[in-house]
């Protein structure tokens, strides 16, 4: 333990900077270049434009759009595996793309990472036991004894009882919920305090989606963590976060505590996300949903302006579809790129 | 003598021979659908409500260890026919399919009007100009624009796919239509979407619904009634109206205090254990393990008990 702690002391030092948020995006923006017969340019995707957020300490957020707005590029340049094209991800007062091997290393260990659908996310032929292994091992933990007692620790922390039945198990012997906690347990091996969930229960059943949701809440406490959690279900959001940052073709358009969000959301787009989701209600079978008409745009060209002008029907011609929207403040501490709040 | 209901399912047994023994995937289930009504089949994964779909159907793999019961549609028992007069003029024709992961479920190598106007010329025996008119039809139905007909499925996004489907098997205007988790890939307002749109094909076209799905918030877009399922059997049946506010069965009560609510504020509950096993399911109540209320009585099977019009499988009413 003492060698692994040695080295981890000498990375936090590095690491303690001044700031009081944990995590700090700065403008920053994750292009794809479009190759044509694999050379000439033929533009960008620009699946992240110009985000900036800060989460503090302990904080739980989510970030909640549909799919392909650029929320899972986001996370990934977040995690550290694509490079930003401009702007910053400054984790701890530490800028992510001044990290040598060894630091990205030390980074890598101590952010874990829940996946969306646990049955790809883990290997089918490795057993929970070795599965656990594997990052301790990386990780540089050298002692055998250690790492055994790491796993038990980790499987008991997800509520795998017995432990010793489930350590030879292999993935496809899991139950959904079973399996999620596996990988659960192998983001909180390495004793992050930072946990990035890429969807983690969409792909469970209602009951059990529950019960993950509050572990990871339960952990989130705990171990005093700082968490962004992805999504596209707008309903579990409130049990999970504080704050929710609505993502819409690569740009952040609302960010806002989650009550103030739910009760008074000022996006267009937000309303409409609201609106269409549903809540048991037998009255919803006799009413039709208002639903922003098209889809949202190609990020190869997105719209001029604000990126929703098209679809919206609040739009403001000569406005809206001609300058970009900066972030208002309707109310204290609630942000939105929507020039209906200028 | 005209059948007031459009289905009538009784006791339908599905079992699969695996070398474990059989899974007891449809274990004597019997529903009853009412002409353009849509009735949604609730269930978490591996409670047997696919296999449902497929024994309606008779979509059976090779692996069939006992497959009986009674499946009349509009009258006529269509488990009597032999399995070239129900492909014949069950199949699409009085019911179809739309499969679940729908979104991967056309062909990537032809095109889409192809694909669609294709069981109109096999079912309806229509000529390929006159079943490509169809599909056109059936697409402004679903709100596909008619220049995507020769669109190869790459082309489309998950949402455009998925009407694509559905207009393939409204395409021989079946009656009823069996949709198999049609929405569980989509994002929030893709699904909200494709709701408005089988809410308005059901209003035009008067067709029948069977939804089978584990999201109980968007099923409430579509339910006129609801069954819930449980370790191969139907636990409760009833109308969307009062199964939403007070589900009787413990289980469907459970379930409906895990679903999250968007402005909600109640903690959420979640079921302590596992469904048992489809292989080796406990005598007695398939629930009684997990749930809170069980009693002596649980170790006996639960008979069907009807409340009001509404049916549920519990000793509690007895």
């Amino acid at each position: 333990m003492s060698g692994e702690m040695q080295a981890q002391n000498e990375v936090i030092e590095k690491f303690s900077g001044e700031n009081t948020a944990l995590l700090s995006v700065q403008d920053l923006h994750v292009w794809f270049e479009l190759r044509r017969f694999g050379f000439g340019r033929a533009g960008y995707v620009r699946a992240v434009d110009g985000v900036s957020f800060e989460v503090g300490r302990g904080e739980a957020i989510a970030i909640v759009g549909e799919s392909g707005c650029g929320k899972s590029s986001l996370m990934k340049t977040i995690l550290g595996l694509y490079k930003p094209t401009n702007g910053k991800v400054i984790m701890d007062g530490q800028d992510l793309q001044s990290l040598d091997t060894k630091g990205l290393r030390w980074y890598h260990s101590h952010v874990g990472y829940v996946q969306q659908d646990p049955y790809g996310a883990l290997a089918p032929f490795m057993a929970v036991k070795k599965i656990l292994e594997e990052p301790l091992i990386v990780g540089g933990i050298k002692s055998g004894e250690e790492r055994e007692q790491r796993i038990q620790k980790a499987m008991e922390e997800v509520k795998l009882f017995p432990v010793e039945d489930f350590l030879g198990k292999y993935p496809h012997m899991l139950s959904g919920g079973q399996q999620q906690r596996v990988v659960i347990a192998r983001a909180m091996i390495m004793g992050p305090y930072f946990l990035v969930a890429d969807e983690p229960v969409s792909m469970l059943d209602a009951s059990v989606r529950v019960e993950i949701l509050k572990l990871l809440r339960g952990l989130q406490e705990e171990h005093h963590l700082s968490v962004i959690y992805i999504t596209h279900d707008l309903s579990t959001v409130s049990y999970f976060s504080e704050r929710i940052f609505v993502m819409y073709a690569g740009e952040l358009v609302e960010k806002a505590k989650v009550e103030r969000l739910l009760y008074n959301p000022c996006h267009p787009y937000t309303l409409a996300l609201l609106n269409g989701t549903s809540v048991p209600d037998a009255e919803n079978a006799k009413t039709f949903k208002e639903i922003p008409p098209g889809e949202p745009p190609s990020l190869v060209k997105p719209p001029e302006g604000c990126r929703f002008h098209p679809r919206c029907s609040k739009m403001i011609a000569g406005t809206c579809d001609v300058k970009v929207s900066p972030e208002f403040e309707p109310e204290p501490g609630h942000l939105v790129k929507c020039w209906l709040f200028q | 003598m005209a059948d007031e209901k459009l289905l009538r399912v009784k006791d339908l047994i599905l079992h699969f021979r695996t070398t474990h023994g059989a899974v007891q995937a449809v274990d004597g289930v019997s529903i009853e659908l009412a002409y353009n009504r849509a009735v949604v089949i609730l269930g978490e994964s591996g409670c047997g409500k696919s296999s449902l779909a497929k024994a309606i159907l008779r979509l059976l793999p090779r692996n069939v260890e006992k497959y009986s019961g009674e499946v009349i549609l509009g009258g006529q028992d269509v488990m009597k026919l032999d399995e070239e007069d129900f492909r014949l003029n069950v199949r699409w024709v009085g019911m179809s399919m739309v499969p679940q992961a729908a979104m991967n479920a056309l062909n990537p190598v032809l095109r889409v009007g192809e694909q669609v106007s294709e069981p109109a010329m096999i079912h309806l025996g229509m000529k390929k100009e006159e079943a490509t008119h169809a599909a056109l039809k059936m697409f402004q139905h679903v709100g596909v624009p008619g220049d995507f007909l020769s669109r190869y499925p790459f082309e489309l996004s998950g949402g455009m796919r998925q009407r694509v489907v559905i207009a393939m098997a409204l395409i021989t205007s079946p009656s009823l239509i069996i949709l198999d988790e049609p929405t569980s890939a989509l994002d929030v307002l893709t699904q909200a979407n494709i709701f408005n749109v089988l809410k308005r094909i059901k209003k035009e076209l008067g067709t029948s619904f069977i939804l089978i799905t584990h999201d109980i918030a968007t099923s409430s877009e579509l339910a006129d009634d609801v069954a819930v399922m449980y370790a191969g059997q139907i636990v409760e049946t009833g109308d969307a109206g009062r199964f939403f506010t007070a589900p009787l069965h413990p289980y469907s009560q459970k379930l409906m205090a895990s679903v999250p609510r968007l402005r909600g504020t109640k903690e959420l509950e979640f079921i302590v254990g596992q469904p048992p096993s489809l292989v080796d399911l406990p005598v007695g109540c398939r629930f009684a393990e997990r749930c809170g209320q069980r009693f002596e009585k649980c170790v006996q099977n639960p008979p069907v008990i009807q409340k009001d019009d509404r049916m549920v499988k519990c000793w509690l009413y007895q």
